[in-house]
């Protein structure tokens, strides 16, 4: 596990995508306090039958499922003893941190009351029974978890930083504070220092903080689906089940692998770097099983309980059902073949259906296959789609900051002179 | 005492439940023998009601300051001289509703919280906002603890508690028995006190079963024989008598297993004593080190070539 495996993408910041994105996140942000201001109900349809809408559904419950490309990565490369995944780590990382961070964010946009959220850390309220509360304690200490295996890349660019750009930061810092340059100088020579004292010795317990990244969304994401159980008469039979922490949990491995390979292939498109076509092929074997063992908890546990006629009944439900059966089974299927396992296209077809199907289950999971009762209806404000688009937009936008910044991307080795020269790589060619 | 006086049955009882709240040893000890016999509840009898309302307004006038309740305006009236909610919400905790069948055959009928045995909203709530008094079985809601997280709303099979959605600082809102209100002062809750046809009766559970139970003896043609709260969802303290089928009261048909306890039992399994957990992350410790230990830092060339691709 060597920094050496990552560097800084080299590339203007302020692209036209990165205008619309802000765009974007600034109309979400102007919803959000409109939302404190005059309550949950001025933005969102939201009801009492339908507590919960899409801030839960995609930000939570979805958004950290996809948010899982940090957690299937690590333990592909820590526990599977797979190293040569490592350089696609960091951007796991990174987007997993972004992912739980924004969602986390987004509860506390959807909570009524966030300001009473400190009652999590007083042992008195905690309240075990509660899958929620579990939920709430894990993904506050996975963030930070993220936060602190995301440290090197930080730690790193402080060390690397050269003089010119010191120098600049110094000049800069001294117009906007008026502090004397060789204090700044002292200051931030300082930082350096502390830096190159901190990393090895966070290196040496990296190990244990990283299979404590792995622990705990193992936790939370069972818990997601545990959520649900307590809605039996409410939730569909299709979906409702006391396997539910068990299918969220494989859900979340499956949506992390496809996740990278979707990542993977849009940032190499996007920055125009080469594919890594090989890291993505060996990923996409992965795949397949897991979701094999999916679908098998899915229909053996419908059949163990009897309701595997609700498939058949064509309604409404069986409908939506079928749907993401079948893409997540049609991804599965398209990555069986090897010959479509080595093609950049069939790959981000393939993980987008998986990605897609796996996100619908839990969409209805939490919205579509529940029913509070005759007379509820719901579906999402234009309002609640702004927010919830403006914090995507937010995360996209600081990733692409961030990888410009700090040195996140895969090296590419010996490459790099042919990559910059080749402003338009052919995909498919490469590895053909 | 086969047909007490309705004065007689509510003083009498008022006065017990006073003694009840009031004496804390005595009422853990009966609580704990008896089952939770003692605990309070309410009897709606549907076929008594005459839709008057009045516990409604009492409720609002003797909640409205500590539950934060407001009026509720219809359309038509731009004055504000009636309070017209059309369902339970944010500013109304109990309510009567008119189902008709046809002309000749309708039924009044109350919602309010159901005040469970085994309540779901306590078991999900994360924070202890919502707690289970374990002598008196009153479902209380605390404000100052309550995150506003809704979970106690996915989880009420009965959708009962609301939430208060045009608020910046938001509650939950149901019914806790006048907890703090009318049964601290007067000890017996708003609705019951003023319902002036003794269709809400206030008391203990056990007598109020034995209440229900009279009845439908003496009156079989009356009433659909079966006491609704007695078992639904594990049983529950508010409890209903009607002449007609309580689904169509919008009252759900639920199974006698309280969904808590099927949740919670999956919790408690994957969570027993944090042993799992624990196991989990010592053995994937034990497993990185491992690894680690055939990838010495810094190797990273070697990684590849010795890993190879092709596995």
């Amino acid at each position: 596990m060597s920094h050496d495996d990552f560097q800084r993408h080299e590339a203007s910041i302020f692209t036209p995508a990165f205008f619309v994105l802000l765009l974007l996140t600034l109309i979400g942000f102007f919803l959000v306090a409109l939302r404190f201001i005059k309550g949950i109900g001025a933005v969102s349809n939201m009801s009492d039958g339908y507590p919960w809408g899409i801030w839960i559904t995609y930000d939570v419950a979805t958004g950290t499922a996809i948010a899982c490309g940090g957690y299937a990565m690590a333990i592909l490369v820590y526990i599977r003893n797979q190293m040569h995944y490592h350089p696609m780590i960091r951007s796991a990382i990174l987007t997993s941190l972004f992912g739980y961070g924004l969602a986390g964010f987004s509860v506390m946009v959807d909570v009524g009351r966030p300001w009473n959220a400190y009652n999590f850390f007083i042992p008195s309220k905690w309240q075990i029974n509660s899958a929620m509360f579990e939920v709430a304690l894990c993904v506050m200490a996975y963030t930070t978890v993220l936060l602190i295996e995301f440290l090197p890349a930080l730690l790193t660019r402080l060390e690397e930083a050269d003089r010119k750009s010191v120098h600049r930061l110094v000049e800069w810092l001294h117009c906007k504070t008026g502090v004397a340059p060789n204090r700044l100088m002292t200051r931030l020579e300082w930082v350096q220092a502390m830096a190159s004292w901190l990393r090895p010795r966070l290196d040496k317990v990296l190990i244990f903080i990283i299979v404590l990244g792995i622990t705990l969304p193992t936790m939370h994401q069972s818990s997601l689906g545990s959520l649900l159980l307590i809605a039996s008469t409410k939730l569909h039979p299709l979906w409702h089940t006391g396997f539910l922490p068990l299918l969220f949990l494989i859900n979340c491995v499956y949506i992390g692998y496809s996740i990278c390979i979707l990542e993977s292939v849009l940032s190499s498109y996007g920055f125009k770097r080469p594919y890594e076509t090989k890291e993505l092929a060996g990923l996409a074997t992965i795949i397949p099983w897991v979701t094999v063992i999916w679908l098998t908890v899915v229909f053996g546990d419908l059949a163990w309980r009897g309701q595997l006629g609700k498939i058949f009944a064509f309604d409404f439900y069986a409908g939506f059902f079928l749907l993401e059966i079948a893409l997540v089974g049609g991804g599965s299927l398209i990555l069986f073949s090897a010959k479509n396992r080595r093609s950049v296209r069939w790959l981000f077809v393939s993980a987008a259906l998986i990605v897609l199907g796996g996100a619908l289950y839990r969409f209805n999971v939490y919205l579509i296959g529940f029913n509070p009762g005759e007379g509820w209806r719901y579906f999402p404000s234009l309002a609640e789609f702004m927010i919830t688009i403006g914090i995507i937009a937010f995360e996209i936008l600081c990733y692409k900051v961030l990888v410009k910044i700090l040195p996140v991307l895969p090296r590419l080795h010996g490459r790099d002179h042919q990559a910059q020269a080749d402003r338009t790589p052919c995909p498919l060619a490469e590895h053909a | 005492m086969a047909q007490p006086t309705r004065r007689g049955f509510l003083v009498g009882l008022a006065a017990g439940s006073v003694a009840l709240l009031n004496s804390e040893a005595l009422a853990s000890a009966i609580g704990e023998v008896e089952g939770g016999q003692n605990e309070l509840g309410m009897l709606y009898d549907a076929s008594k009601c005459v839709g008057c309302k009045a516990c409604m307004a009492g409720c609002k006038r003797v909640n409205g300051d500590y539950g934060s309740l407001s009026y509720e305006r219809a359309p038509f009236d731009q004055d504000g001289l009636w309070d017209a909610p059309a369902d339970l919400s944010g500013s109304t905790r109990t309510l009567i509703k008119l189902f008709k069948q046809s002309d000749s055959e309708w039924s009044y009928v109350k919602y309010s919280c159901m005040h469970c045995r085994k309540p779901s909203c306590v078991s999900v709530c994360p924070v202890s906002a919502m707690t289970r008094d374990p002598r008196t079985g009153i479902v209380d809601y605390s404000k100052d603890t309550c995150i506003g997280c809704r979970y106690c709303q996915v989880a009420c099979a009965f959708n009962i508690p609301r939430f208060q959605w045009d608020s910046a600082t938001p509650q939950i809102v149901k019914c806790d028995l006048c907890l703090h209100t009318n049964l601290a002062k007067k000890g017996i809750t708003a609705c019951a006190e003023v319902c002036p046809t003794g269709a809400i009766l206030f008391g203990k559970r056990a007598d109020l079963l034995a209440t229900a139970r009279a009845r439908l003896a003496e009156q079989p043609g009356l009433y659909l024989n079966h006491i609704y709260g007695e078992n639904e969802v594990g049983g529950t303290n508010h409890l209903y008598l009607a002449a007609m089928p309580f689904d169509r009261l919008g009252l759900p048909q639920l199974p006698g297993n309280p969904p808590a306890e099927f949740s919670e039992k999956i919790q408690h399994t994957i969570y027993k004593g944090f042993v799992a957990p624990v196991a989990l992350y010592g053995t994937l410790c034990w497993l990185a080190l491992r690894n680690l230990k055939k990838h010495p830092d810094g190797s990273h060339a070697g990684d590849e070539k010795g890993d190879g691709h092709e596995s």
